[in-house]
């Protein structure tokens, strides 16, 4: 098996879907002969053609629009917008279409599409490129969030996206594009969407993350685990619908729950699981459930971001602090 | 014409625009000009004008049943008939139809059933599920969001090379939001087989169209995407028909999209919610019933000799039965089961939202 990078991974499973399925098609600014901002449709337009693989103009309510179009058709389309902070003119087609089209026909027509995006910060990007408000996205009744961790889950979880008979947002995580390297084998296999990954078992707090975070929540596990508390680490994936099964049986495990992730903390995903844990898995909790989040401030730009993301000091303290309850 | 540059520079002149304007019959039912050759077929037009009786009739039951308590809010299309019948009467079943939420005409055209459109705006997506063309769109209520998908469905059409076009109607507002823009300049780049219609009825709920833009025309705004736009007299379902064929015809044939304005006028309110005299003079709409579309037609088949008073009103009898019996129909319909708001939300029902359907069922 190979070893590639999370966007190389990205690349081999827009691939082996193109391949798979001529309905496949991939679009969006830059994706043609540039191959993406980020090099993840690279290769693409020249294997498998002009048509199937094209820039659009810069509109990314029209990307959105369009997916909603050809998906009806019964297309494969999969939308690429350039950076986050430019998802905002997609969310009317997201509401009011895509994620309704097949309630609102009662099955008549279905949207069958994918949304892919960079998610996240840490990249010293300009203003509006570090943004991670997949809560927002989380909240639109029939669409699925799914946010991959590894170049495995990257691979997997793109190609259960594209495969699925509903509309999908991707969400990339930027910070880990190339620094998060790991063995994919090229074999087609997609990976459950709907289910969270435990990444490491633990018994003494369990810690929930995704996407970039899923790094620093790792390390903070280790560093947990050489001072005697063991950590489980989970990493959520699908945000919408999430695995209320999984995050509620290890936490009846562990008794204590810290939830991390690096987009702003009030309305944050983090909420809500904290909300299914109280209502559902109080009677197991040995301490608060915590939140180690950004902050409630716009993403500030790259001088300061270091000290809006969580750190895995500030994750390691969280899991302290509820490991004194007993 | 607005030039750009001062006259005075004497700056070179590198392009020039226009925008032609299409009409065959007066208000009164005469004739403006050589009528195009499908016209000849009176059977035709009678047929387009029993359609435009129809969906009179059905509007003005349709604002009843609302009056009553027995419908939601409805937009009743009344002046403007003849824009949604000229432009589905020229579309072939396989063509696939984007409707605004007033283009209730163009669905019941093709084929959708009185009673779906009544279950629709009753309250309940069933309606929706429609017997119509299984690949139409149902009514878009977020003003012009359709037009990026029509561009979608076109651009399908074209990468499986199927000789099918879309229809994408919108009224006079939707030109001023970006969605409409960005479909028309993307079709345009792509020579999609899309056809854009917007029904420019002059106000949009209370702003007038000079509140709106100030474009001469709404047409030329294709003009910027790089393809024609023409502007066709919206009461005139002989030059509707024949511009939305045309444009179709062509569209099918490979020669890229094609913008229709259509203008016309809401001789009622905007939905069974306003109230158009808050903001529009009497007087007005009283002038603009002179220019409304079904008398127009009525005048000249009369003329033609093809149309009677008989004829008229045993059209008026039939058109009554056929919504009655609609009507009972939909009145008829149970109510959903409340937890079936679940079974089309994702094609298979995923595991954390079964205990919310439970709920509904009185279970867990």
């Amino acid at each position: 098996m190979a070893e590639v990078t999370l966007v190389e991974a990205v690349n081999l499973a827009l691939a082996r879907a193109m391949e798979d399925d001529p309905a496949v098609v991939v679009f969006g600014e830059d994706v043609g002969i540039n191959g993406g901002v980020f090099r993840a449709t690279v290769g693409l337009q020249q294997r498998f053609g002009s048509e199937r693989v094209f820039d659009t103009p810069l509109a990314e309510l029209l990307i959105s629009g369009l997916c909603v179009g050809m998906a009806a058709q019964g297309l494969k389309p999969v939308g690429e917008i350039q950076f986050m902070g430019f998802i905002y003119p997609c969310i009317d087609q997201l509401v009011n279409h895509a994620s309704r089209l097949r309630n609102r026909t009662q099955g008549r027509l279905s949207c069958p599409m994918v949304l892919r995006t960079p998610h996240g910060g840490g990249i010293r990007a300009p203003e509006h490129h570090s943004e991670s408000t997949e809560a927002m996205l989380t909240h639109i009744p029939g669409l699925r969030v799914v946010i991959p961790s590894s170049p495995e889950r990257a691979y997997g979880l793109l190609l259960a996206a594209i495969r699925d008979p509903d509309p999908v947002v991707f969400l990339e995580p930027t910070r880990i594009y190339r620094a998060a390297k790991g063995e994919v084998e090229d074999n087609g296999e997609a990976l459950p969407l709907d289910v969270a990954f435990v990444l490491r078992e633990g018994r003494d707090v369990t810690l929930i993350s995704w996407g970039a975070m899923v790094k620093e929540t790792l390390a903070a596990a280790e560093t947990l685990d050489a001072e005697g508390i063991s950590a489980e680490v989970i990493d959520l994936a699908t945000l919408k619908p999430y695995d209320e099964d999984t995050l509620l049986g290890s936490v009846a495990k562990t008794g204590r729950c810290v939830i991390v992730h690096e987009a702003a903390r009030t309305g944050g995903f983090g909420a809500e699981i904290a909300a299914l844990i109280a209502e559902r898995g109080l009677t197991s909790l040995l301490a608060p459930v915590t939140r180690v989040t950004g902050y409630d401030t716009v993403m500030p730009l790259p001088r300061l971001e270091q000290h809006y993301m969580p750190s895995v000091g500030r994750i390691v303290a969280a899991a302290r602090k509820a490991n004194e309850f007993s | 014409m607005i030039a750009s540059g001062r006259a005075d520079e004497q700056l070179p002149v590198i392009a020039r625009f226009e925008v032609r304007y299409r009409n065959y019959l007066a208000p009164d039912g005469a004739i403006n000009r050589k009528l195009p050759a499908f016209a000849s077929d009176t059977r035709l037009l009678v047929t387009l004008y029993r359609a435009m009786v129809l969906v009179r009739a059905f509007d003005l039951k349709a604002v009843a049943l609302q009056r009553t308590g027995r419908l939601g809010t409805y937009a009743a299309s009344l002046g403007q008939e003849a824009v949604s019948v000229g432009v589905a009467s020229a579309m072939r079943e396989e063509d696939v139809l984007l409707p605004s939420y007033r283009d209730n005409a163009a669905l019941i055209w093709r084929g959708v059933k009185l009673e779906d459109i009544l279950l629709f705006w009753g309250g309940d997506e069933r309606g929706n599920r429609f017997s119509g063309p299984v690949q139409d769109f149902p009514f878009c209520i977020p003003v012009g969001s359709q037009a990026p998908q029509a561009a979608g469905v076109a651009y399908a059409f074209k990468l499986r090379k199927e000789p099918r076009v879309a229809v994408c109607l919108f009224g006079d507002g939707a030109t001023s939001k970006g969605d409409v823009w960005e479909a028309m300049n993307f079709a345009g780049v792509h020579r999609l087989p899309v056809v854009f219609v917007v029904t420019n009825n002059q106000w949009a709920i209370s702003v007038p169209l000079r509140l709106q833009t100030a474009s001469e025309t709404l047409a030329q705004k294709a003009i910027a995407a790089g393809f024609i736009g023409e502007q066709v007299d919206g009461n005139d379902v002989v030059a509707m028909h024949a511009a939305a064929e045309a444009a179709i015809d062509a569209a099918r044939n490979g020669q890229g999209p094609h913008f229709i304005e259509a203008v016309t006028y809401r001789l009622g309110d905007h939905t069974t919610a306003d109230d158009a005299a808050r903001y529009r003079p009497t007087e007005e709409v009283q002038a603009r019933w002179k220019e409304e579309p079904i008398a127009r037609l009525r005048s000249f088949l009369a003329g033609q000799n093809v149309w009677s008073k008989t004829e008229e009103e045993r059209l008026a009898a039939e058109c009554q039965q056929r919504i009655d019996a609609a009507v009972e129909r939909y009145l008829a319909v149970e109510p959903r089961a409340p937890e079936t708001m679940f079974d089309h939300l994702y094609a298979k029902l995923p595991k954390a939202y079964a205990a919310q359907r439970r709920e509904l069922e009185g279970g867990s």
